[in-house]
């Protein structure tokens, strides 16, 4: 499933979507940015509700396929900026960490059927 | 080190919390020119951030060096900070001594040097209370 058909499945507000056709594989879901350096797999779309610069960077070296930002958080013009340059997917939905986990964790089953 | 090995150099801004980071995407884009294989590239470009956010919180900034030869990559870490009085016990998951402005942006979790550690096939620290801290790290092709 790519980033572009979880916007439409999830009905995600898309913040920076440089790379809508990367394919999602898997999820990890975390704030602390080192545990999710550690933990999560290239692919991975990272469930956050971290809006920082370092967001992004950590986002790029997981090499993770999107962020999604639970809870509506919104990051400030900078950061969207730095996503865009960096291919960096982001978007944003209402709903909390863990609805949103499982909405992503029925997607992709559902996906893959 | 064979002869023909490329050799990085960046110095680590230790005032910017923000830009932190910038060698690692630099060698991350470095790495995949050169075409390294995507894991490799992971591996070693997280490793050395989680190197850049220890100095930036810790020591002011230092020095990374980062060495390619045909057997794999080095990455050299030195600073002029505090030091670190005990790496066994920095080394174990959760333990930090990080301030808690850091924790806010969403580090000091105490998983830096665990995550270095994880992502790299060798680790050394050599480390000196009040003189400073020098870590190597090699990641095999």
């Amino acid at each position: 499933m790519t980033v572009t058909e979880l916007a439409a499945a999830l009905s995600l507000t898309p913040v920076a979507l440089p790379d809508g056709e990367r394919v999602i594989n898997g999820a990890y879901m975390g704030d602390l940015l080192s545990w999710v350096m550690g933990r999560a797999r290239a692919d991975n779309a990272w469930i956050t509700i971290m809006t920082n610069m370092n967001v992004i960077a950590v986002a790029s070296l997981s090499d993770v396929a999107c962020v999604l930002l639970a809870e509506d958080v919104m990051p400030d013009q900078a950061v969207i900026d730095t996503a865009n340059a960096r291919d960096i997917n982001l978007l944003r939905s209402p709903l909390s960490s863990y609805d949103l986990a499982v909405a992503l964790s029925d997607a992709l089953r559902k996906a893959s059927l | 080190m064979s002869d023909n090995a490329l050799r990085f150099h960046f110095d680590v801004d230790g005032e910017n919390f923000t830009s932190a980071g910038q060698a690692s995407v630099k060698i991350k884009k470095s790495l995949r020119e050169l075409g390294v294989d995507a894991e490799t590239i992971r591996r070693v470009s997280i490793a050395m951030y989680e190197g850049e956010i220890n100095m930036v919180i810790h020591a002011n900034g230092g020095d990374a060096d980062v060495i390619v030869d045909e057997r794999g990559i080095e990455i050299i870490l030195s600073d002029h900070g505090p030091g670190i009085a005990n790496i066994d016990q920095a080394m174990q998951e959760g333990f930090s001594t990080a301030p808690d402005n850091v924790r806010s942006l969403g580090f000091g979790a105490g998983m830096g040097l665990p995550n270095m550690k994880r992502y790299t096939d060798d680790m050394t620290i050599e480390s000196v209370v009040g003189e400073g801290t020098t870590i190597r790290m090699r990641v095999n092709f």
